[in-house]
């Protein structure tokens, strides 16, 4: 095995310290970088185990209302606290579509948001790929484009971003929190991810040795826990990334959409945020008409770089109708198919 | 003389207590254990391991290695290259009949296909042994490769299959469309598919002098002795195989694949116990696929819906330098009567690994769209795709005009329809809905697959104690062989299952044939049974033959038999034990070896296949296309039960497959590398327990005093078959798309 130095850090400032030098990587549940160091596609000089760091496995009230959640706690975990999944339902149905339970024991907050992508030709080291290997060019062009963005994409990089639980995530307006060695930053959702641009190889806004702490979800997020779902398109009932997926959440007034949010995953190099939609449904009345309209507006500047054009149509439909679903009301608990178009939505009709 | 013949041996005809039986698996304590075996847990002293790098191109030379490098990690002993491999007494490329595979084992820098192996690691860790390989950073002189069906030049292969003719006509098949009332015409495509069995393969090997002891998996023990013996130039006794157990095999562990090969080798050449193992996605390359196929039905009919032809070409592909044709059109020879038949297979060669048998070979791929074909067909003819099925029942091998040797095919139309509650279903499709508006719809395929015999050899043995031994050199692949032959082995010596030392999965043993073809239960069991026999005529023989025993003169009235002794069958209050018969003739035990093989003139004779209708139940979001199966049922015939907990098992996981072919299963290649580029379980998607809420089976009763003495056809693969066409028809039915690419996927279904 490709020698590395292996730390397990005993506090944040020595973690941070300790992965400063370029090469060095953050270990915490393993379940992606572990399978990259395995095929040979990540190769870091220096593991440094953040996995028992000390005060990042705990959800913490904030005084302003919203909600701490430490880098380390458990994709399980989370997803399993009542309290949680009852402020904030759709993440908790995004986290338990995802992966399996063994993988979602494991796996962790920060690990998740900071998990790569799927894009078979990045994972693998005799493929030419601009983000593992900037420069060397991109074979994933002209190649199976079914996981391939269909926004925000360039020459450079196709790539799309797998993570279900970051979806909700950005629709909620999330915050990071990061530790580096010039002190603590927090950085929103929505820029926390960077679309490919000219460096695909930066995929966040992290900096060399930048550790994510925790996750804040703002006061006003809990506002839309009547009307949030979750849901994910996908090749089989369980087990697989999806081919679509979309956040939703109402906040409804007197029968109108008095705030509106919208999220779309495995469209783009991050999860992606719509704001027109958005704008589109504040004050109207909901309704397939609106919903159509905001999935319209969500998915006007798409276009398909191979024969992936399918999941333009798709991602409208599976906007339109995760808004349908948020709109019927959050069901009592996470249903036994989180975020699965065969989830029973009790009293309603929301297909075609 | 007493007349112990295999047919007329009323152990048999009654079935002793243990046939029958549903037991529990007798190794699955071991299983979940932990503690059964596999062959990559074996580590005898001195172990070294040896990985294999391979190529990343399809097509061309590797041009360097750097081999300095790999030696000069710390922990690597050696690698092994064209340039030092030991030398082979026999060409890896020779072939010497179409069942010897051609292998890579390092003749030359060639590349023929991405993941071959171009050359071995050894080292003291795995670890050492897998960065050594990375560290040979080979670089290559490449050649665009062929990856398509589209790819390459067509030809008619000389036989397909296990060496069927590509060709068969019977009947006009032409005059017989030009007739028709009602003609279809479709195209039907299916992927390549791999094996992938949980257990990757796996060896180690030993060297002592010119003697080879090996632990790898292997569904034909016997064939992989001889095989080894040749290339190594050493005659087959000096080969020990030890197999009691395979993490599945599918057909890629029924011929030794190249990489097994490697690894005895290796140990050669550095002269230690040499362990390799491949990882998952080594297995896309050199241990075989399923080539994908395009296949072209062509079905006419008349104004009552009865077929007045069929046409079935295939287009699939081999490796550029082997040959192994998927004979799918073959799955349209025994199943549909129709005045006229044509099946037809048409191949290319493209710069792939050399597809292999897998589980049902043929039939899965040609079932799937000869399944489909027929529903077509039916909507056409506007009739239920079931009664239609029934208006071509075959009542004789359309082909040939044999008989059937059995066929409870109708029985199982109708036990399945039953339990599906068919006959509630609306002839137009997308017209059911769920309560919650997801589209509903109900699908129907007939399964069949051959009654296949090959040969084996049983040793059994009665002792004075009272108890025997049965050892056969049978191959357990998780179907349940070591449970399943040892209920046949208790039976045949006529003792309980606990008086009964069963050994099996070693190559010291009496050749058990080949565990594929679905025959494997037929095969070594009947080999089992006449070994049996044979031992139960020896002790009778002394009996009879003895004024001091009950059964002295029983002649031609015989004996029977049972729970440890022999009766009489004319009078069965006169018996007497095993332990005494042996105890005066003053012998510790009694010895007896039997074959099993297919009979010849009943193959003449008889068409011989299972048989079986599977229903499914497939719901639909019409806005997104995702597809979910949520009922199955399949009611199969295939003769005789040994075990039904376990033949249930495997129709389960037939089904299973079936529905993995039909919705999920395929490898995603690179069109222009001519790399699979999904080559591990989290890309290359099989079903998982949310993709399957509810799986039924009914096994229908069938007695076939043809097929073998014990009356046993196979279950192994028939579950595949019918079920992936029930699903597509299902798909279709539910929404009005018919889909003609498998697997089908929701993009397909978008509209
Ligand atoms: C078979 C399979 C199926 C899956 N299916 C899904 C799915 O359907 N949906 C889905 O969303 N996910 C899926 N996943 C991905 C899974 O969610 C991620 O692997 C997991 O969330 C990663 O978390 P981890 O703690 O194991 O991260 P690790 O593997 O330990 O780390 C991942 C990356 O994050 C970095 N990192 C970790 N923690 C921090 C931190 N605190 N600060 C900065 N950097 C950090 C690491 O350096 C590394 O680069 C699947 C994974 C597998 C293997
Ligand atoms: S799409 Fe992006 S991740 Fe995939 S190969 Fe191209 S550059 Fe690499």
């Amino acid at each position: 095995m490709k020698r590395f130095d292996y730390v397990r850090p005993a506090t944040v400032a020595e973690a941070v310290a300790a992965a400063a030098e370029p090469g060095a990587a953050y270990l915490a549940g393993g379940t992606n970088l572990l399978d990259l160091m395995k095929s040979g596609a990540a190769a870091p000089g220096r593991l440094v185990d953040v996995s028992r760091l000390p005060g990042l496995d705990r959800i913490e009230e904030l005084p302003d209302g919203g909600l701490r959640i430490g880098a380390l706690v458990r994709n399980a975990d989370l997803a399993h606290d009542s309290d949680f999944a009852r402020r904030f339902p759709a993440i908790a149905e995004a986290l338990l579509s995802g992966a399996s339970a063994q993988l979602r024991n494991a796996a962790t907050v920060g690990g998740n948001l900071l998990q790569r992508t799927r894009c078979a030709w990045f994972a693998d080291p005799a493929s030419a790929c601009n983000r593992r290997a900037p420069g060397s060019g991109c074979d994933a062009r002209g190649g199976d484009s079914r996981q391939q963005a269909v926004l925000g994409w360039n020459e450079a990089c196709v790539a799309t971003h797998p993570s279900d639980f970051c979806v909700p995530l950005a629709a909620l307006d999330a915050v990071v929190e990061i530790e580096g060695r010039a002190g603590r930053r927090a950085v929103a959702f929505e820029d926390f991810h960077r679309l490919p641009g000219q460096t695909p190889e930066r995929e966040t806004t992290l900096a060399q040795g930048e550790l994510v702490v925790a996750l804040r979800l703002p006061a006003g997020a809990e506002a839309f826990s009547a009307n949030a779902r979750y849901l994910k398109v996908r090749e089989r009932t369980s087990f697989a990334f999806a081919v679509v997926s979309a956040a939703a959440a109402l906040r409804l007034e007197g029968g109108r959409i008095a705030e509106a949010r919208l999220a779309l995953g495995g469209v783009a190099a991050k999860p992606w945020r719509c704001p027109e939609a958005e704008a589109l449904l504040a004050g109207r009345p909901p309704g397939p008409e609106a919903f159509r309209q905001a999935a319209e507006a969500a998915l006007a500047e798409a276009r398909a770089p191979g024969d992936n054009a399918f999941k333009i149509e798709l991602a409208r439909r599976t906007a339109a109708r995760a808004l349908t679903l948020a709109l019927a009301g959050t069901p009592a608990r996470v249903p036994a198919l989180p975020a699965s178009p065969f989830a029973p939505v009790p009293g309603a009709l929301v297909h075609a | 003389m007493p007349e112990i013949t295999l047919t007329q041996d009323p152990v048999h005809l009654r079935h002793g207590s243990n046939i029958g039986r549903p037991l529990t698996r007798r190794d699955g304590l071991l299983k979940v254990t932990g503690a059964a075996r596999y062959a990559a847990d074996n580590n005898p002293k001195g172990l070294l391991h040896a990985v294999v790098a391979v190529s990343t191109v399809a097509r061309g030379r590797v041009v360097a290695l750097d081999v300095e490098a790999a030696m000069a990690h710390p922990g690597v002993v050696e690698v092994m290259t064209p340039a030092n491999r030991p030398a082979l007494a026999g060409d890896p490329d020779a072939k010497p009949n179409p069942l010897v595979f051609r292998l890579d084992l390092l003749q030359s820098d060639r590349v023929r296909y991405a993941g071959q192996p171009i050359a071995l690691v050894v080292a003291e860790t795995l670890e050492a042994a897998t960065e050594g390989a990375v560290l040979l950073a080979p670089r290559y002189e490449s050649e665009p490769p062929a990856v398509g069906l589209d790819d390459g030049e067509r030809f008619v292969p000389t036989a397909v299959g296990p060496g069927a003719p590509a060709e068969l006509r019977h009947g006009d098949v032409e005059a017989g469309l030009a007739a028709a009332a009602q003609a279809i015409e479709a195209t039907y495509e299916t992927p390549p598919q791999y094996h992938n069995p949980m257990e990757p393969h796996a060896v180690v090997a030993r060297w002592d002098g010119d003697r080879l002891t090996l632990d790898t998996p292997s569904q034909a023990m016997a064939m992989a002795r001889l095989r080894l013996a040749a290339l190594f130039g050493i005659p087959p006794e000096n080969i020990l195989i030890r197999s009691p157990f395979l993490g599945g095999g599918f057909g890629c562990k029924g011929l030794l694949s190249g990489p097994q090969v490697l690894g005895v080798m290796a140990a050669r050449l550095v002269g230690r116990p040499v362990k390799l193992a491949l990882t998952r996605a080594q297995l896309y390359g050199p241990v075989g696929h399923r080539s994908p196929t395009r296949q072209r039905l062509r079905l006419g009919a008349d104004g009552e819906g009865r077929l007045t032809a069929l046409e079935h070409h295939t287009l699939m592909s081999s490796s550029r330098f082997d040959e192994f044709f998927e004979p799918a059109s073959n799955a349209s020879h025994a199943l549909y009567a129709s005045p006229a038949i044509a099946t037809l297979h048409e191949a290319v060669r493209l710069d792939c690994g050399t597809p292999m048998f897998m589980r049902a070979p043929g039939e899965a791929p040609g079932s799937a769209a000869l399944e489909s074909a027929v529903d077509e067909m039916a909507e056409a003819c506007g009739l239920d795709p079931l009664e239609f099925r029934l208006r071509n029942y075959a009542e004789v091998e359309p082909t040939t005009g044999r008989p059937f040797s059995s066929k409870a095919l109708r029985e199982c139309y109708a036990r399945g329809a039953e339990r599906f509650g068919w006959e509630r279903r609306p002839l137009a499709p997308r017209s059911l809905r769920d309560e919650h508006g997801l589209l509903v719809g109900w699908g129907v395929g007939t399964a069949i697959f051959p009654a296949l015999m090959f040969e084996a050899e049983a040793r059994a043995v009665i002792r004075r104690d009272g108890g025997g031994t049965v050892e056969i050199g049978a191959c357990d692949m998780g179907q349940g062989a070591w449970t399943a032959l040892a209920q046949i082995a208790a039976d045949a010596v006529g003792l309980d299952g606990e008086r009964v030392e069963f050994r099996s999965g070693s190559s010291d043993l009496p050749d058990g044939g080949i565990a594929g073809g679905s025959a494997h239960t037929a095969t070594a069991g009947s080999a089992i049974h006449s070994a049996g026999a044979a031992v139960v005529a020896r002790l009778a023989e002394l009996a009879m033959a003895d004024e001091r025993s009950p059964l002295f003169g029983a002649g031609n009235a015989g004996v029977v038999a049972r729970d440890g002794r022999l009766h009489r069958r004319d009078d069965e209050s006169r018996s007497e034990g095993y332990a005494e018969i042996l105890e005066r003739a003053g012998l510790a035990e009694v010895e007896a070896r039997g074959k099993g093989a297919m009979d010849a003139a009943a193959q003449q004779r008889y068409a011989m296949q299972a048989h079986g209708a599977v229903f499914a139940e497939v719901k639909v979001d019409p806005d997104l296309g995702q597809v979910r199966v949520t009922r199955l049922v399949g009611a199969f015939a295939a003769g005789r039960i040994i075990n039904p907990r376990m033949v249930v098992s495997q129709y389960y996981g037939g089904m299973i497959w079936g529905v993995s072919f039909a919705l999920h299963e395929q490898a995603v290649m690179d069109r222009r590398s001519g790399r699979p580029m999904n080559a591990d379980l989290a890309g290359y998607h099989i079903p998982v327990n949310a993709d399957l809420p509810a799986l039924e089976t009914i096994l229908v009763e069938e007695e076939d005093p043809h097929v073998n003495a014990l009356g046993i056809k196979g279950v192994g693969e028939i579950g595949i078959t019918g079920t992936v066409g029930a699903i597509a028809n299902a798909v279709w039915h539910a929404t009005g798309v018919r889909v003609r690419q498998f697997p089908i996927t929701l993009d397909r279904l978008l509209g």
